[in-house]
This record gives C-alpha cells, structure tokens and sequence, in this order.
C-alpha cells in the first residue's frame, strides 16, 4: 500500500490480511455496517456468520486454541458488544488470544446515550488484555497491528478494539505490520539461568519428584509439549497436568498420572501431597487444583515456571520462581539436565514409583457398567476407544458440568491443540461454538462436543450456523436430565434439595437435529452406545447424539470444596462418611 | 487458614504510564476488582514530550499481596515502570493541604500563630476566615488538621501523596 487514502474499514482488513488473518466470526449491525460492506467486497478473508456474538467469541476461543492462532471477531455496538463480555471473560481466564472489534456509535455521539451506545471499553476493561478506543482513523492501522502484538504475546488474552462508526468511514494512511513501533508491551522469553540451574539441582536431589504442568505449556506451542515429555521421560519423574493442560503430555504414557485437583485422580492428588519437590510448568495454582490452600503439597519444595509473574506466589509461595516462555526455559532445563549429568537417586524414585502404584491400585475410576443403564463413564470411554485409531484428528470440546470431568477423566489425550474445555470461567454454552470454530479451521477433522443438555441448550442457536456453513460438527450429549453438577453439590451440601436443578421440557433432539437438516441418534441402552457412536463417525453430516446415562450418576474422585488432596472422596460411600466442613460450604 | 499470617505494611509505589484516556481507570480497577487497598493515589503528566503520567499510589498489604499488585501493574500495556519506593532506597514523600479555618477573635490568632510553627502559608483571607496551605508529610499534614479543629476548621482539600527517589535515579520510558 503506498500513500493512497483508503476508508477505516478497509485499513481494518487489510490490516487483517496483513495479520495472516483468513476466517472472522462475527454478526452485523448499523455501527459495523461499513467493514460489512468492506467485506462484501473482498474474498480474501471469509466472514462466518454466528447466531449470537456469544456464539461468535466461542468459535473464535475454538478456533485460536485449535490452530495457535489469534481468533478474530466481528460484532456491533451495545448489544453486540454486550453478547460479547462472556466470551472475553472465558478466553482472559484460559489465556487465549483473541482479536475482538466492536463497533461504537460515531465519535460525536459518545456519551450521549446514542441508540445501540454502550461504554464498551469501560464495559470490557477488567475482561480484556487491554482494549483500544480509535478516535483517529490515522491510528487504526497502528491499533490493529498493537493488538495482534498484545492478544499473542506474553501471557495471550483477548484484546477489544472499539470502532466509531465515523472512524470506519473517514479516509485515512495504512500503517503497514513493520512500520508499527509497538510501545511498552514485551513479555520476558528466557528463563534466569542461574534459578534454571538451581531448580535442575533441586529436582536431582528429590526423593519424590512431581512435574505438575498446566495450559501455559499448550500456549507456548507444539514444541514445548514435545520438550515437555523429553523432561518428563529423561528425570524419571510422574507427571500431572491440569485441566487445561491435557494432551500437554501424552495421557497414554506410562508416567502420566493423570488429571489433579477436585475431579483428579487419586494417585494425582496424593502425589502432589507427598511430594518433596514439585516443578509447576505454566499452571497457576489455581484453587480447583490446590484445594484447602494450607495443606497444599505441604512438604515440597516448590518450583514455578510462568510467563506471567503476577501468577508467581498469587496463591501458593514458592521457592524457585523461573519468569520465563515455558518452551524456552524447559529447553535450557534439558540442556542443563544434560551436561551436568543431573539424575534423580534410582532407589528412593523406585520406591516413590511403588507407592504411587499402590494408589493406582485403589482404581479410582472404576465404575460398573450394568445392563441397563448407560454410564456416562462408559460412553466417554467408548467414544475414546472408537476415535482414537481413527486416521483423522480428533479435537474434542466440553460444556461445563458432570460430562466435562468425565470427557477429562476418561478421553485420553496424547496430543496438545486437541481439547478445549472452559477451565477458568466455566461457561456453559462453550462448548458447541467451540467446536465449530475448530472444525472451520480444520475441516477434515473430527470435531466433538460432550455436551450436557442442559449447557447445549446455552448456544444451540449456532446450529443454524453449523447447517449453514456444512461443518459436520457431532454432538454428543451426555443427557441425565438435570444439571448435574448443581444436582451433584445439592446431595453433598444442601441435604438433596433439588431446587430447580431438574431439567424438563427439553427437545426432542433428534427432531431438533432433524430440523436443521443434520442427523439425530439416541443411545439408551448399554448396546447402544457402540452403534451409535460408529453412525456418528461414518455420518458426514452434523450430528446430534442423545446419550440417555444414568441420572443419578456422580463424579468422582472428589476434593470437596475446602478440603485437602489427601482428604478425598473416592464415591457415594465416601460422601455421608466426610461432610463438608463449614468453611468448605461458602466455597464455590 | 493462619499458617502463615504476614504482617501488612503501607508501601509507596510509583507507576509510569501512557498519559492516555481510560490509563488511570485501568489501575483504579486493578486495585477495585482485586480487593487491594488505596490509601492515596495521585496523578498528573509528567513529561509532555514523551505523553508519559505518573501516579503515585500508597497502599497496605502483606508482602506477598503488594509483590501481587505491582505485577499486576506490570502487566497492564501502558505501563511502563513501576517501582515500590518503600522498598528500594530512600525516598522523599510529600503532601500538600489547603486547610480552611473561619473564626474571629483570639482563635483566629492562635491559628496563625500554629500556622507560623508548622511553615503554613496563608493563601487566602478574609474578616474572618484563612486559607492555609501546608506541605510536609501527611504526618504533618494530619497534625495541623488536628491542632486546628479547635480553631474553627471548616474544609480541607489534600493532594495525596507525591513522592520521589532520593540520589541520581530516575523512571524510565520502556
Ligand atoms: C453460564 C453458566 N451458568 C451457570 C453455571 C453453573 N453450572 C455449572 S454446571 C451446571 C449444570 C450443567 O448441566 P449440564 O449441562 O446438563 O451438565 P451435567 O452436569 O448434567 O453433565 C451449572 C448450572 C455455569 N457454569 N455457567
Ligand atoms: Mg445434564
């Protein structure tokens, strides 16, 4: 572009393009109906039309999650950008980057409850990375290259570009991606080598070692969950990982220990609790993984690598904290490892080996399917063993509830990029856009939502979007006719009142599926389950599966609220045996 | 939950900013949705050429909490220093009130005369009222206020805390 003026609107695709952009999800209205316009007349970017703007930030989180990339979208002003705020506070919790523009009424009308006006910057300042207000349409091009910057740098997050109507149709200069100076924001990539060399000799000398790895491993890319595991197998440690983290480090593998914290495993948490000295690899201590803070892994010696130092001692102190890009510091902890011919003591990691395997024994998963209702547990497991031998890639996403820890305890992952679960904010109603912004970016895959039905319910609107665009989007709903996990905590803390957790009235959803010309499938009994899954897998058309599974099923294991690692609940009979303590009951 | 209570100390901590719309929004909102205290906060441009602000803010927490809040700091895009004058070196911090007494007669004098000890200025007279203006520490400040309560005080208005490194050092642009 040389110095030719062109319109606001066209500065913001170009500036796309320039960003290697290629697919936005977004929904129009009068303040954004410029860059429509401008879309209109281009075929380099392709424009995917939502049901909900809600639908619209969840497909862009899938999207981005799936191919590392920053998500884009596209919505209008007020009750566009509004839609919007549940979406950017999910992706700011689970870090993932994203580009959002909003439009806003022209400049003049600012402040002056304009029709479709909302304060979308003060609206959006504490669910955003940061957010940019153009006044000036000399500055857009700048702003747009600054927020791809900020949403993928660092610690990624979501980033609000508001846009004035008046701001879009002004003329003005292209600031081409190299000529942009980007101002204060840099993240530091390279770990301290000294601390790195101090954590190396810490974990050589552990007795029982613990490498607890979380989603920040999945942000820094492929290559860190390769160095991830080259770690892993080379000290001879276990390895845990968060929710957010699976696939970090392959599930089938023999030291993997599986999920920790509240719906962890029990050779996981008690692990952690043991342990003498633990290495956190870009995970936050968050309070679903800690449980009662003060008897969090109370003998370890406690080592963190993070991008973001504000998550370094937020929740728990540590004694090494390594600031640093989690691919750069676990390479330069290899080599380390490496030259200094670093090695953890063989017998008492034996030994450390043989107690673990003894709570591996408790089989803490273990459920029994009967003959006449579905477990939910089983259904997960077969939808695992059917797809995992597939040729094509599986990518799976949850709703929130009872079937996101059961797709979390018994999908196995073995491959970052694969799994997209709202971990932070936990929003239902994630889940179906999620995956359909995946299969927009990987179109030959295979692409399923566990759902609950009563999150489904939250976005099914987008199956309007799914029928349009052919995404062969499947839908497996895990359906126990209730919120589960709300039903779940009522039994544990509030005597079994149900209140209001029953879900009735809900479709028939094979007709809901038939509706929107996809396929519907129901599995009631055990031997269904085998069938239709398979169906599932051959249709190429969406599909709506409807798993009748037991209803009074819960998750376990389980921390309760308040509760420490070693304190958990490994099934109903556990439950009348260790009530929640009072402290425990005002936790969430 | 009492393993390890901290004991909570007031720290003074300088932030160098963009001076943009919404900036000091965006830290008064840390400080809000987080929970942290301010106990003064302070704001004015510093440097017109670079458009940079500074804002002094003083707040009390554990250790561990201010260590939280000044990374949280750090991590908002257009900040560009930030630094925790409490811990690093000495420090020169001061206040500036404008204290209004009314009152005629004998407490009228003894405020001047109070106003004289303490360096006070008088900005502003009349008949019967006086408008002092007091810079020191807020320690000062606090007790002139006290010492003129008796005297006929009637409104006061304090900057908040402005401070300052002592020796050569100085905040710097990223
Ligand atoms: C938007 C939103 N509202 C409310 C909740 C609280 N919540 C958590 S799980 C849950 C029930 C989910 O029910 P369902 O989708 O059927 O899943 P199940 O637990 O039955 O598997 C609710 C209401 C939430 N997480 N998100
Ligand atoms: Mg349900």
């Amino acid at each position: 572009m040389s110095n030719k003026q062109i319109s606001g609107s066209e500065i913001v695709l170009e500036a796309l393009v320039e960003q290697n952009v290629t697919d936005i999800f977004g929904y129009p209205g009068g303040a954004v109906l410029p860059i429509y316009d401008a879309i209109f007349n281009q075929n380099r970017i392709r424009h995917i039309l939502v049901r909900q703007e809600g639908g619209a930030v969840h497909a862009a989180e899938g999207y981005a999650r799936s191919t590392g990339k920053v998500g884009v979208v596209l919505v209008t002003s007020g009750p566009g950008a509004t839609n919007a705020v549940t979406g950017l506070t999910d992706a700011l919790m689970d870090s993932i980057p994203l580009v959002c523009f909003t439009g806003q009424v022209p400049t003049h009308l600012i402040g002056n409850d304009a029709f479709q006006e909302a304060d979308t910057t003060g609206i959006t300042r504490p669910c955003t990375k940061h957010n940019y207000l153009v006044k000036n349409v000399d500055d857009l091009a700048r702003i747009v290259h600054e927020a791809f910057h900020v949403a993928r740098s660092g610690r990624p997050g979501p980033v609000v570009i508001d846009l004035p109507k008046d701001v879009l149709m002004a003329l003005g200069n292209y600031t081409q991606k190299s000529k942009v100076k980007i101002r204060s924001y840099g993240a530091q990539i390279k770990g301290d080598s000294e601390k790195i060399k101090l954590a190396v000799a810490a974990l050589a000398k552990a007795k029982r070692p613990i490498i607890y790895a979380g989603g920040g491993v999945i942000n820094s890319g492929r290559i860190a969950s390769q160095l991830l595991t080259k770690f892993v197998k080379m000290t001879g440690s276990p390895c845990t990982l968060t929710l957010m983290g699976l696939g970090a480090f392959p599930a089938s593998e023999k030291q993997f220990l599986g999920m920790l914290g509240m719906h962890g495993t029990y050779e996981a948490n008690l692990a952690m609790h043991a342990s003498d000295v633990l290495v956190c690899i870009g995970a936050r201590f968050d309070d679903r993984v800690t449980g009662r803070l003060d008897a969090f892994a109370p003998d370890a010696f406690k080592i963190h690598i993070d991008i973001d130092p504000s998550s370094i001692n937020k929740n728990v102190p540590v004694d090494i904290s390594i600031v640093g890009d989690v691919r750069h510091v676990l390479e330069d902890m290899i080599k380390y490892w490496q030259s200094s011919r670093s090695k953890i003591a063989p017998k008492p990691l034996e030994a450390w080996w043989r107690q673990i395997d003894k709570w591996r024994a408790v089989e803490c998963l273990k459920y029994e399917q009967g003959k006449s209702k579905i477990k939910p547990q089983y259904a997960v497991q077969r939808l695992y063993e059917l797809t995992r031998k597939l040729k094509q890639d599986v990518y799976i996403s949850t709703e929130v509830g009872q079937h996101q820890m059961w797709a979390a305890q018994y999908f196995g992952f073995d491959h970052p990029n694969r799994w997209l679960t709202s971990g932070g904010l936990g929003t239902m109603g994630y889940g179906l856009p999620a995956a359909m912004g995946v299969q927009i970016a990987h179109p030959k895959s295979l692409c399923i939502d566990i759902a609950g039905e009563a999150s489904f319910l939250m976005n099914m609107q987008e199956l309007s979007t799914i029928r349009q665009y052919r995404l062969p989007v499947k839908s497996f709903i895990l359906n126990n006719f209730y919120m589960g996990m709300v039903r779940q905590w009522q039994e544990l803390l509030h005597g079994g009142r149900y209140s209001e957790s029953y879900m009735t009235s809900l479709p028939d959803f094979i007709k809901l599926a038939e509706s929107f010309g996809m396929v519907g499938l129901r599995a009631t009994k055990p031997e269904d389950v085998d069938e239709v899954i398979m169906e599932m897998i051959k249709t190429d058309n969406a599909v709506i599966c409807d798993i009748h599974i037991d209803k009074s099923e819960n998750c376990f294991p389980m921390i309760p609220s308040g509760a420490a690692h070693n304190e958990m609940l490994l099934g109903p009979e556990d439950e009348a045996e260790k009530p929640v303590s009072e402290e425990g009951m005002v936790l969430v | 939950m009492n393993t390890h209570i901290q004991p909570e100390n007031s720290h003074i901590i300088a932030v160098l900013v963009d001076n943009e719309p919404g900036v000091l929004a965006r830290v008064i909102g840390l400080f809000s949705g987080r929970g942290y205290n301010i106990e003064s906060l302070t704001v004015a441009e510093t440097d017109a050429v670079n458009g940079l602000s500074r804002i002094t803010i003083v707040t009390t927490g554990t250790p561990m909490v201010v260590e939280q809040i000044k990374s949280q700091l750090r991590r908002l895009v257009p900040v560009h220093e930030v630094s925790d004058l409490t811990l690093e070196g000495d420090s020169v911090e001061r206040e500036l009130a404008l204290v209004k007494v009314v009152g005629i007669g004998e407490t009228r004098v003894e405020s001047l005369r109070i106003a004289d000890i303490f360096r006070a200025n008088v900005v502003d007279s009349t008949n019967e009222s006086f408008v002092f203006q007091i810079v020191g520490k807020s320690s000062k400040v606090d007790a002139f206020v006290k010492l003129m309560q008796p005297l006929g005080l009637n409104d006061v208005s304090r900057t908040g805390i402005a401070a300052i490194a002592r020796g050569t050092g100085r905040m710097k642009k990223k």
